[in-house]
C-alpha cells in the first residue's frame, strides 16, 4: 500500500523546491546585493552573484546602524527577561492556585495580546511623559507590559498540562506556595521559559510602532533607524541591503539555532498550548 | 483549599501584572475613547467635549474611505493568499517526505524577521523601473522572457495595496502552514487508513475528509490573520513610506496624530481600528476558553 503512493509522492518535491526558491529570493538578494563592490551596483547585473566578496558595504552599514543595534539590545534583552518571569508567577498561579475570579481574568488579560496598539498610543506617550520616563526605558516598559499577555498564557498552558497529583504530593510534605513554585516547577519549566524568551526577543525586536513613538533619533533601535536609512537618497541600496542583513542577523540566528521552541511560541499566539 | 496566607500571597504576586494590564490596556482604551471625543488639536492637550464630531469629521473624509477601501483589498488578498498556500503546503509536508523538517523551517523563516527589513528587501524586489533601469521580479521576469508579467507593482493607484500583500504572504503563510501541519498530525491515522481501505483517493480524503475536520484550524487562522491585517502598519511604512494611495488607517492615525497633531482624530481611528479588531477577538477568545473548560 505504502509502496504505491510512493512514486508519485517525489514529484511533490517539484512544487516543493519551485516554493523553496520563492521563500529564498528575498534573502538571495539581500545577501548577494551586500557583497557587492561599489563598481558593480548596477540593476541589470543586480540578480547575478557577485564578483568577489567585498565587506566595504557591511562596514559602512555598521558604521551607520552600530549605535541602534546596541540600543536594540539594551532594550530587548531585559524586556524580555522580565515579562517572561511575571508571565511565569501569572501563569502558575492562575493555573495551579486559582482565586476567586481567576477565570474571569485570565480573559481580561489575554484580550490585551490583540488590542491594535493605535487605540492606546496616544494615552502611552502622553503617561510615560507624565512619569518622567523617555526613551529606551520607556520603551522596555511598553514592551513589557504589553509582553503580559502572551508571556502568561504561555506558561498558564504549560502549568495546567502538568499533573495536580505533582503539587498535592509537595503540599502534603507542607511546602508553601513559593516553595513548590521555586522548587517544583521553575527547574520544569526551562523549554517554556526558551519558548517565551525567544518569542519576546523576537517581537520587541522587530517591533517598529512603540519605537518610532517612544524613542528620538540618539535612541532609536535598528528597526527606525534602518527604515530612515533606506528612505534616505544618500544611500545607495547596497548598504542598505547589508544593513538590512545586519538587523535581520540577531533573529535569525536564534531562529536557525532554536527554531522549534519558536514555532512553539508562534502557535500559542493562536490561543493554543 | 487556599490558605488564607498563600490566598494573599498569590494575589499580591499577581496583581503588578494585573495592575500593569488594566492600566496600560483598559484605563487607555478609554482614555483614547476620551480624546477622540475632544478638540484636542496641536501639542498641548485639549479635553473639550466635541461629541462624536472626530468620528463624523473621518466618515466625510476622502482619505479614511481610500484607507477602509485598502484595508478591505489587501484583507482579501492576504487572508485568502495566506490560508491557500498554506494549506497547499502542510498538505505537501504531510506526506511524510525526506527533508519535512528542512522545508519546514525555510516556509517559516520569514516569521521571524522584521517587516521593516522584509519591506526594505520587497521594495526593490517589486521595483516598478522599466527599460535600462528595470530590477527585481521585473528583471527576473525579462531574463525569464515572461515580459508580459512585468508591471508596475505597489505603485498601481487601485491594486497598489494587493502588491504589498504578496510579501505580506511570503512573510505569513508559514505561520498558516505550522497552524495546519499542527491540525493534520492531531487527526487520528485510522481515520485516513479507514478512508484508503474504502477506496478513497489521497485528494478525495483531503477534500472530504480532512479539510472539514480542519475547520477549527481554518477559523482560528481567519481570526488571527485578519485581526493582523486590519492592524497592518510596518509592512506598508517600509515599502511604501506615506504614499496615499498606500494609506491604511494604522498609517494615517500615526501621521495625523504624531505629524499632524489632531490627537482627537487620531484617537476615533485608534479607536474605530479597537472596535472592528473586538468584533473578531472577543468571540474567538470565549469560544476558545469554552471548549477547553469542556475538555
Amino acid at each position: 500500500m505504502k509502496r504505491k503512493f510512493s512514486i508519485g509522492k517525489n514529484w511533490l518535491y517539484v512544487p516543493l523546491i519551485g516554493m523553496a526558491i520563492f521563500y529564498l529570493l528575498p534573502m538571495y538578494v539581500m545577501l548577494v546585493t551586500g557583497f557587492k563592490s561599489f563598481e558593480e551596483i548596477d540593476l541589470r547585473t543586480m540578480w547575478n552573484l557577485p564578483l568577489g566578496i567585498a565587506f566595504d558595504n557591511y562596514i559602512e552599514a555598521y558604521s551607520k546602524l552600530a549605535p541602534s543595534l546596541w540600543n536594540s539590545f539594551a532594550m530587548v534583552i531585559p524586556a524580555a527577561l522580565i515579562s517572561s518571569a511575571l508571565g511565569s508567577l501569572n501563569g502558575f498561579i492562575l493555573a495551579k492556585w486559582k482565586f476567586r475570579g481567576a477565570d474571569i481574568i485570565f480573559p481580561f488579560i489575554l484580550f490585551g495580546m490583540f488590542i491594535p496598539y493605535q487605540s492606546i498610543l496616544i494615552p502611552l506617550v502622553q503617561f510615560m511623559r507624565s512619569i518622567g520616563v523617555s526613551g529606551l526605558p520607556a520603551l522596555a516598559l511598553a514592551h513589557i507590559i504589553y509582553g503580559i499577555p502572551i508571556t502568561t498564557l504561555t506558561f498558564r498552558n504549560y502549568y495546567a498540562s502538568l499533573p495536580q497529583e505533582l503539587l498535592e504530593a509537595a503540599k502534603i510534605d507542607g511546602a508553601d506556595m513559593l516553595g513548590i513554585y521555586r522548587h517544583i516547577l521553575l527547574p520544569i519549566s526551562l523549554p517554556s521559559f526558551v519558548v517565551v524568551l525567544i518569542w519576546q526577543f523576537t517581537s520587541a525586536w522587530n517591533d517598529f510602532l512603540f519605537a518610532v513613538v517612544l524613542t528620538g533619533n540618539r535612541d532609536w533601535p535598528i528597526t527606525v533607524a534602518l527604515n530612515n536609512m533606506a528612505g534616505s537618497q544618500i544611500i545607495s541600496w547596497n548598504v542598505q541591503m547589508a544593513g538590512s542583513l545586519l538587523a535581520a542577523l540577531p533573529t535569525l540566528i536564534v531562529y536557525i539555532f532554536l527554531g522549534r521552541y519558536f514555532l512553539r511560541g508562534l502557535l500559542a499566539g493562536s490561543l493554543k498550548g | 483549599m487556599l490558605r488564607d496566607k498563600d490566598r494573599f500571597l498569590n494575589i499580591l504576586l499577581v496583581s503588578p501584572s494585573i495592575l500593569a494590564v488594566l492600566i496600560f490596556v483598559y484605563v487607555f482604551i478609554g482614555w483614547s475613547v476620551r480624546v477622540s471625543l475632544s478638540k484636542w488639536k496641536g501639542l498641548n492637550a485639549d479635553y473639550t467635549w466635541n461629541s462624536i464630531n472626530n468620528y463624523l469629521e473621518l466618515f466625510a473624509d476622502p482619505r479614511f474611505h481610500v484607507d477602509i477601501r485598502n484595508t478591505v483589498i489587501f484583507t482579501g488578498v492576504f487572508v485568502f493568499g495566506s490560508i491557500s498556500l498554506g494549506f497547499t503546503l502542510a498538505v505537501m509536508l504531510d506526506q511524510g517526505l525526506k527533508g519535512e523538517g528542512f522545508f519546514r523551517s525555510l516556509f517559516l523563516f520569514p516569521m521571524a524577521i522584521s517587516y521593516i527589513v522584509t519591506g526594505v528587501v520587497w521594495r526593490w524586489l517589486m521595483s516598478p523601473a522599466t527599460g535600462t533601469r528595470t530590477s527585481g521580479f521585473n528583471l527576473l521576469f525579462s531574463y525569464l522572457g515572461l515580459d508580459s508579467l512585468a508591471n508596475a507593482w505597489h505603485t498601481t493607484p487601485t491594486w497598489g495595496i494587493a502588491a504589498i500583500a504578496l510579501a505580506a504572504i511570503w512573510q505569513m503563510s508559514g505561520y498558516t502552514m505550522a497552524l495546519y501541519l499542527a491540525g493534520l498530525r492531531a487527526i487520528p491515522v485510522e481515520l485516513r487508513e479507514a478512508a484508503q481501505i474504502d477506496g478513497a483517493s489521497e485528494l478525495q480524503i483531503y477534500r472530504h475528509i480532512m479539510l472539514p475536520l480542519l475547520s477549527p484550524v481554518t477559523l482560528s487562522a481567519l481570526i488571527i490573520l485578519g485581526h493582523m491585517s486590519l492592524k497592518v502598519f510596518d509592512l506598508i511604512v517600509a515599502i511604501a513610506g506615506k504614499q496615499l494611495p498606500l494609506d491604511v488607517p494604522a498609517i494615517y492615525m500615526w501621521q495625523i496624530t504624531f505629524d499632524g497633531l489632531f490627537y482627537g482624530k487620531g484617537a476615533a481611528i485608534g479607536i474605530l481600528l479597537l472596535i472592528s479588531v473586538a468584533v473578531l477577538i472577543i468571540p474567538y477568545i470565549r469560544h476558545t476558553l469554552r471548549t477547553e473548560a469542556q475538555q
